[in-house]
């Protein structure tokens, strides 16, 4: 087979393992606008909060350390113990979960029966408070995040693939990080999916989803079901900094994924599930054959601008997005 | 109550105002926002120097410094503002940390009279002192690094590099373009092939670019980094198992935060060096005696000794060294912006300087003069071992390629001088 087709199907093969990354983010957004039509400006930032949790809690990291020492002249920086990483990650899903009861209490359950673009004002400010909380309480410092997932290039799918093209084609690369997220995010789709369609709490997600009065008429919980909501995409959101985090270390940086998942929401569509990961894998491929294709010819660093493009002409053709519910408004 | 609000209002005049008889060091720094884990070391290690000098020596020549730290979050509209907000304090030089601040405060600082130091980033024809007559950007700039990165690699292959590839990976700023020029034009003298790639902001997904190396495997990556961008970029090429003795950084992708989340796929990384890494110098006994130990340390005290501590260390020690320079022309220890441009200009540091002040062997020697405000261009190379999680210097002091990088130098200062109704000095 000639190299330079051998070339495209591995970055096409590289641009859906991208795209599931990049879906794994959007999944936080699709969640909590499913349930209430909150576009979360914080998801990012979740992401970050989440893994610098994780690692903090696995590296026995005294939180909000510099604080306390900077008030009490003390020098407290670790508890001297090692977490594993089984035990940090539920112990971050429970910090997660906490995190999402507060911002129901104090700042969604104030805003019911708000405009959309209050509640989406209100997740930028959360966005801001969660940056800087997050660095308070486990400093701002480049964190290493070792769960044991692995990295680098397969050796087995090179080894088995060399031989396909002529002897400047080394088999294809795929990164076993990569291979892993997909896995990962095979399961979680399936698990939500699931969770929204046979469990009753799931079942009274979806009804909220629907409508909110006709939900709290048969007594659903407004409330419950928010934290539920805003703890899953708590939960996304640490498996998405965990992905990530292994693949940059813990920083800043990781509230900026969130930019990757709008074009992949715009075309995907903002309330499902599977369209992010559909959104994800088109995104994906996409930008990565444009950058291989006519990168080059425009002096390359195509792919961010790319992505908005691609998302753009979908939006034309389909404003809901691919997957996303067709709006019909009746006079 | 006349009385007492009188007495309010005095007080706050007072403590609002200008206080006196002390030598105000601005320190733009970014202690928050994307680039913290990098602006946090420096001023750290900027505070730290001048903490030593009020607290060892009394200050500078006997006048105290007063450190006026301003948050920029790497951001250059706010890094504009803490300018502003601070210029009126009597500020002596500003040191932006930030390649779009100083373009920034270029005009600002010359308009003002207010010298603005650039070290090893800004904007690289400024070492053209005949046109800039207050920036400064010594000990090295941009396009000494590339060339100081080519004649590495060309020491490491005999002096041959004819056919070889280069790629240079860059940061698509302002920032990451500035050495593809001087890179083109070495290329045209040694005879390699030159590709660059470009990565955008924040360069969290580099897997298109790592493919691409590995399409066209070049014998040389060079990388003009900086934040998530270098970390993400070490670890795509440990992950296509590119020879990472091959890959070489400018002096802003070679900190610990580069290398350590990448582990031991970071092991044989090599980058340019201002000046050494780590704490085994005499400077760093007295900085625990009147720094550490005194509880007076910057942060959380637990940077020292990394690269960029040291180079902020660096930044307040030549800072240090021109105010000195300053008051010795003048013959005041109080010092005005004006003045400390004059000490800045006449600069000259020797080894034998620098082991006075408790740091042989950390910092070129170089000479600062009316024409060269970029002092000497030298850098070293450095290459990190993961097992010990240490850099090492590997090289003594490499020089730049003068011929090219003056040339380009003044093409590209004698535009800007034209563009700005500039007459040359220094004559």
């Amino acid at each position: 087979m000639p190299d330079q087709f051998l070339f495209a199907v591995e970055v096409t093969l590289n641009g859906l393992m991208a795209g599931v990354l990049y879906a794994l983010v959007a999944l936080g957004f699709v969640l909590i606008f499913k349930a209430s039509g909150i576009f979360n400006f914080a998801q990012g930032v979740m992401a970050l909060f989440a893994a610098a949790t994780l690692v903090g809690i696995m590296d026995g990291q005294v939180p909000f350390s510099h604080l306390i020492n900077s008030i009490f002249g003390t020098s407290v920086h670790h508890f001297g113990w090692h977490v594993p990483a089984l035990l940090a990650i539920l112990l971050t899903i429970l910090v997660m979960v906490a995190l999402a009861w507060l911002v129901q209490y104090f700042v969604m359950r104030h805003l019911v029966n708000q405009e959309p673009i209050i509640l989406f004002m209100a997740t930028i400010g959360l966005a801001y408070f969660l940056e800087g909380f997050s660095d308070l309480m486990w400093g701002s410092e480049i964190k290493t995040l070792d769960v044991g997932l692995p990295q680098g290039g397969s050796f087995w799918i090179e080894d088995l693939t060399a031989g396909l093209g002529s002897d400047n084609f080394y088999g294809f690369f795929i990164d076993r990080l990569d291979i892993v997220a997909t896995v990962i995010a095979a399961v979680l789709v399936v698990a939500l999916v699931a969770f929204s369609q046979y469990t009753k709490q799931g079942r009274a997600m979806r009804a909220v989803a629907d409508d909110h009065q006709a939900a709290l008429s048969v007594g659903i919980s407004l409330n419950f079901i928010w934290v539920l909501v805003w703890s899953l995409a708590g939960f996304v959101a640490l498996v998405a900094g965990i992905v990530w985090g292994t693949k940059s270390g813990v920083q800043f940086s990781l509230s900026l994924i969130a930019l990757k998942a709008l074009p992949v929401l715009m075309l995907g569509g903002f309330t499902s599930i599977p369209g992010a990961i559909v959104g994800g894998l088109i995104i994906g491929v996409g930008e990565k054959l444009f950058e291989f294709a006519i990168g080059p010819l425009v002096g390359g660093a195509t792919e961010n601008w790319f992505a908005y493009v691609l998302a753009l002409i979908f939006l034309v053709f389909r404003p809901q997005g691919l997957f996303g519910e067709k709006i019909i408004e009746r006079v | 109550m006349k009385k007492r609000l009188a007495t309010i209002a005095l007080g706050a005049v007072m403590a609002a105002g200008p206080a006196m008889a002390d030598l105000v060091m601005p320190l733009l720094s970014y202690r928050t926002g994307p680039y913290a884990a990098n602006g946090i070391p420096f001023a750290d290690g900027m505070t730290d120097y001048f903490t030593l000098l009020n607290e060892r020596d009394g200050g500078i020549g006997g006048v105290p410094v007063r450190v006026l730290e301003c948050e920029t979050g790497y951001n250059t509209e706010k890094g504009v503002e803490c300018y502003e907000s601070t210029k009126g304090e009597g500020a002596l030089v500003y040191q932006p940390l930030s390649t779009g601040i100083t373009y920034q405060l270029i005009p600002k600082g010359t308009a003002d009279g207010v010298p603005i130091h650039s070290m090893g980033y800004g904007r690289t024809s400024a070492k053209n002192g005949k046109v800039f007559s207050h920036i400064f950007n010594y000990p090295a700039n941009y396009w000494d690094g590339a060339s100081i990165a080519i004649n590495h690699i060309l020491d490491v292959n005999g002096g041959d590099i004819k056919g070889k590839k280069i790629a240079l990976v860059y940061h698509n700023s302002a920032y990451g373009k500035e050495p593809i020029r001087t890179l083109e034009e070495l290329a045209k003298i040694h005879g390699y092939e030159f590709s660059a790639l470009p990565v955008d902001h924040p360069g969290q997904e580099q897997k298109s670019q790592w493919l691409q190396i590995r399409r066209e495997r070049p014998d040389y990556v060079l990388m003009w980094g900086w934040g998530v961008m270098n970390q993400v970029a070490i670890q795509e090429a440990a992950n296509i198992r590119f020879p990472m003795e091959n890959f070489i950084g400018i002096w802003w992708s070679g900190s610990e935060n580069d290398v350590l989340p990448v582990g031991d796929g970071a092991h044989g990384y090599k980058a340019l060096a201002l000046a050494n890494p780590g704490a085994a110098y005499p400077i760093y006994d007295d900085l625990k005696t009147h720094v550490y130990d005194a509880g007076k340390s910057a942060g959380a005290g637990d940077q020292t000794g990394t690269v960029l501590y040291n180079r902020g260390m660096y930044a307040a020690l030549l800072a240090a060294e021109a105010v000195k320079k300053a008051q010795e022309i003048h013959g005041e220890a109080d010092i005005t912006p004006a003045m400390m441009r004059d000490g800045m200009e006449a600069l000259s540091l020797s080894e034998e300087d620098m082991a006075a002040l408790g740091l042989p062997d950390f910092g070129p020697a170089f000479t600062v003069t009316c024409d060269n405000h970029g002092g000497g261009g030298l850098g070293k190379v450095q290459q990190w071992d993961a097992k010990a999680k240490t850099w090492s210097v590997i090289t003594d002091w490499i020089e730049s390629d003068k011929s090219v990088i003056d040339q380009l130098v003044a093409e590209d200062s004698a535009a800007y001088a034209s563009e700005n109704n500039i007459e040359e000095r220094c004559n």
